[in-house]
This record gives C-alpha cells, structure tokens and sequence, in this order.
C-alpha cells in the first residue's frame, strides 16, 4: 500500500463522512459474514435442537436443554436400521462408482479413440439432469421387469451408483489433466508396461483424487432423497425415514443423527486439509 | 495382463469405459426408453395399455401449467438470489480473506454436510410464527399480528435459495480465484476505477463461474419438490410435487412420465436460450 498517490486532505473529514468512509471499506467484509451467518444458522438450528427437550411432540420451539437424546439416539423406532441402511449402500456405491469412474476418466484423458465426445455426453447427461427425472426413469424400468427387480436395498444401490458415476469423472479428470504426463512417458522409457506403469505411477498419482471423488460420492449417496424415495420400496434410508416421520413431528433423535453425521464431516475435511498442508510442507523442506 | 493390453492397444480405452458407461446405458439411458414408453400408455397401475398417447403431453401440459410455470419461476427467482447473495461473498473470500480462504470455503459447503431433509427442515424452526426472525419482523410492522412467513411462497423459494447456493458459490469461486491480481493491477495503473476494473476485468473473468454456478442451482431447483413440500402448501407446488405424487401416490404413471419429459423439454429449452445469450463455448467449457 503507497501512501505518495493519497490526496492531502484539507479539512478534517466531518464524523458523518469518516463512518461513511469506514462502512465503505468494510461493506464487502461485512456483507461477507452476514452471508456466512445465513449459510450458518439452519445448521447452527439443527445442533441446537439436537439438545431440545421438547415437552409434547413438536420440536419447533427451544424449551429446555438436555443430553438425553444423543444418549438414546436410537430410542426411536426404524431410525437405527435406517442409519445403517444409509452407511452401507453409501460404502458399497461409493467404492463401485469410484472404480468405475476412474477408469472412465483414464480413458478419457489418456487414450485417442472413437466416440470421446458420446462419452463426454453420457457421463455430463445425468448431471444436468433433475433428480426427479432420473428417479423416475430408473422407477419405470424397475417397475416394468419386475420379474428382474425387487424394489428394494439393490435398487437404491443401483440408482447411486448411477448418479455417483458422473461426479467422480469429474474430480478425477480434473486431476490427470493437471499432473504431469511425463513421469509416465518415463516409466515407459525405462521399460515399465502399460500396467506396471499405471500400478506404479499413475494409481499413486491419482490415489488423492479418488480419495476427494470417494468422499464426494459418500456425502451425495448418504444425502440423496428424491432418487432413493422413489427407487427404495419398503426400505429406508435416514432421508427416507426423516420424510416419513415429518410428516408426523420429527423428534429430537433425527437432529442428533444429523448433527453426528455434519461433525464427522467437518471433522474428514478439516483433517485433510491439516494432511495437505503437513504434506506441502514435507515437500518444501525436501526441494529446500 | 500387461502383455495383452501392450498387444491390443486400441482396446484399452474400451475396455476401461466398458463397465462405467454399461452402467450409464443400462441404468441411465435405457430407463429414459422406459419413461418414454411409460409416457405414451393409458389408464392407471395396474391397468396400463400402450395405445401411442400422445395426447397425454398436452394434457398433462394444460392440466399441470401453473406448477410447471411455477417452477421456472422459483428456480429462476432463486437462482438471481443465490448469484446475488454468492457473488460479492466469493469475492471477498478471492481477494480479501487471505489465509482464512479455506475456512471461508469450509464455511460454503458447511450445508452440504447437513442432510437436505433435515437443513430444509431447520428453516420450519428458523421461521416459526413463535421464532425470532417473525417476532422482529411484527415488531417492526413488516408483518401484521396474524401474518407469518411459514408456508408462503417467500419461504419456497428462500429454502430453494438456501439449499442450492453452494452449487452457485463453488463454481463462482474457482473461477474468481483463477483471475491473476496483475491483470487488476494493470487495470489500475491504466487509470481504471474500482468499479471500471471490476466491470472490464473481473466480471468478464469470472462468467465461466457465473455460468456454470447458473446451470448447477437452475437445473436442480426447477425439479425441487422438497422446499415445496414442507415449507409451502398446495399453492406452490412445483412440477416435481406433482410427478412425485403420480408415482407414488395416485399410481398415474402416464401423465407423471409425459409430465417428467415437459420438465426436462423446458429445461434444455431455457438452456438453449441461456446458451444464445451467453454464447455456446462458455456452457460446454
């Protein structure tokens, strides 16, 4: 910051005129968290009422605070298998989509072949479309083979994987555009095939990206609704059993599942970012 | 492995998009057939016919106009919103927050982690007739005694708004993030005002971002049915309530199809006058 190109000021700027000055230096600052604090405050809501002790059985007003409900976060029927239900098809579609994904993006950045752009827009389609829609076609097929099909567990697995797919082209692509092509090209000079080149070099490099992807595909696989309630049948995931029980009063043991589920969270990305930056530091003390 | 792979070259990339895009065809593609094929039949579950029903899009168009209207016009009203509300907040994080970008940026996608259930239903809490944003708003006389915000159409559309802003500020970030400080520092040493340097460089810069982060809240918000559903009544039902409720609840699986095609119709349709506007190469990238 110079000072030299700041006019001289002639009078002393009247106090009307320094708040001005100073709201306009600090609007953008202030703008910014106000923003922040909107994003914050549902989420700042639903801890908060993870510690409500509601009397009766809505959970719209603070009356009280208690632990109880994070003690006895199962106390509610069906919430438990629905929690367990959610973790396993998000760990069984998430490994799947990410394998196929991977390799999905390899193809595309690494090879020359017929029929590139038809991939770019299969993969880019279920994207960019609405969740509704994607349910609902994978609904008509399931219902139309029911011979084949049972709504159900590997219904809702199906339609995850399906919609994890694209998101993990994406991150993944992004990442082999970046890194550098020639560790490679040099793997194979020194004699490496094609498969010890990608075990040795190529899957290291990627491993992170994966990681991101698989974490990304994690977090939408355990959020997703509108797919899933149309795929699932009888079975319920936590957004499923939350729907269903809105409809009636939501008790205080979905906030608490909710706010476990948001901590863990934070809790995964504040850890890689400790890892990141721990990592980019390893790797100046070895340039240095 | 490695030696067939190095003898059959020009298959490799086949056989690592093999599996993937079966999956997509198999599970994405084909099921679009099924929905057309849905679309073009008669009668109610279990009783459907295929009789070429074409006229179930125009009745389906008529019968449902209000909500598919209704729904360009939450998910456009929201999108300008989540732009507004996201843009000067990016900025900020781009230019100005320093080492507390990360945790400015932890702080965007923060919602995500919160189930969308569960933070739309946060706002039933947040705008409660007992809660403290209706108290303030009756205290100051923007609301009357007997008026609340719940169930309205204000409160659709700020749980839309809400709900798909990361998707509108990530995009808009990477692409601020990526607008070299030296070409803004040309800008002012050309004699550029502030508001000229934002104006000529920053926001061409950053449309990529708007574009994107367009796309990204518009398409999602116009097939919502959530926000409608719980933070509004049967007077702002969207499109997405209604095929929801064919589905799954009146078994009208024709009209739910026909109705799933016109939201996708209209949806590329208003990407096609989007892309006329912006030009072509920023939607593909």
């Amino acid at each position: 910051m110079t000072t030299a190109a700041e006019p001289i000021p002639r009078a002393r700027p009247g106090t009307a005129t320094r708040a001005w000055a100073l709201v306009k230096r600090h609007a953008l600052t202030v703008y910014a968290l106000l923003v922040v604090g909107y994003l914050m405050l549902p989420i700042a809501v639903v801890i908060l009422f993870s510690f409500n002790d509601p009397r009766g059985r809505f959970n719209y007003v603070w009356q009280g605070f208690t632990i109880e409900h994070w003690l006895e976060w199962d106390a509610v029927l069906g919430i438990r298998d629905a929690v367990i239900t959610s973790l396993q098809i998000g760990l069984l579609s998430t490994v799947v989509a990410t394998a196929l994904g991977t390799l999905i993006a390899i193809a595309i950045v690494r090879h020359e072949y017929r029929g590139r752009a038809t991939t770019n827009v299969l993969v880019f389609l279920p994207m960019s479309t609405p969740e509704i829609v994607l349910g609902a076609s994978l609904l008509t097929l399931f219902l139309n083979l029911t011979s084949v099909f049972t709504l159900g567990f590997w219904t809702i697995f199906i339609a995850h994987v399906m919609f994890i797919i694209s998101f993990v082209v994406v991150t993944v692509k992004a990442r082999l555009i970046g890194f550098d092509r020639h560790l490679e090209e040099a793997a194979m000079d020194l004699g490496a095939n094609e498969w010890t080149t990608f075990r040795k070099v190529t899957f290291p490099l990627l491993a992170p990206a994966m990681l991101a992807a698989g974490l990304l595909g994690f977090a939408l696989s355990l959020d997703d609704f509108v797919i899933t309630y149309l795929n699932a049948g009888p079975e319920q995931t936590f957004p499923v059993f939350v729907w269903g029980i809105a409809r009636v009063a939501v008790p205080p043991q979905v906030n608490v599942v909710a706010s476990a589920i948001f901590l863990i969270a934070i809790a995964i990305a504040l850890g890689n970012a400790i890892w990141q930056i721990r990592a980019a530091r390893r790797q100046r003390e070895r340039t240095a | 492995m490695g030696g067939f792979l190095h003898r059959h070259k020009g298959l490799t990339p086949y056989l690592l998009l093999g599996p993937g895009l079966a999956w997509l065809a198999v599970f994405f593609l084909i099921p679009l057939g099924f929905l057309a094929y849905q679309s073009l039949q008669s009668g109610i579950y279990p009783n459907l016919e295929f009789t070429w029903a074409f006229s179930n899009f125009p009745d389906a168009i008529s019968d449902y106009r209000e909500q598919l209207v209704r729904s360009f016009l939450y998910a456009g009203i929201s999108t300008v919103l989540a732009l507004v509300l996201a843009y000067p907040l990016v900025y900020w994080i781009a230019f100005r927050a320093g080492p507390w970008r990360n945790l400015f940026l932890l702080f965007i996608v923060a919602p995500l982690f919160v189930t969308y259930l569960i933070r739309t239903l946060a706002w039933l809490n947040i705008l409660a007739d007992e809660g403290p944003v209706v108290g303030f708003l009756r205290g100051i006389h923007v609301l009357g005694e007997g008026e609340g915000l719940l169930f309205t159409t204000l409160a659709v559309v700020a749980g839309i708004t809400y709900n798909f802003f990361p998707f509108m500020a990530l995009p808009l970030y990477v692409s601020l993030e990526q607008i070299d400080a030296r070409l803004l520092e040309a800008a002012k040493d050309l004699y550029a005002s502030p508001v000229q340097a934002f104006l000529r460089v920053t926001l061409p810069l950053s449309a990529p971002g708007i574009v994107a982060g367009t796309l990204l809240t518009f398409i999602p918000a116009a097939g919502d049915f959530i926000n409608a559903e719980l933070l509004g009544t049967p007077k702002q039902q969207m499109v997405g309530n209604v095929i929801q409720a064919k589905f799954l609840e009146s078994l009208d699986y024709p009209t739910a199809a026909a109705l799933s095609f016109v939201l996708m119709a209209a949806i590329l349709a208003s990407l096609l006058v989007y892309a006329r506007i912006v030009g072509t190469e920023k939607l593909t990238g």
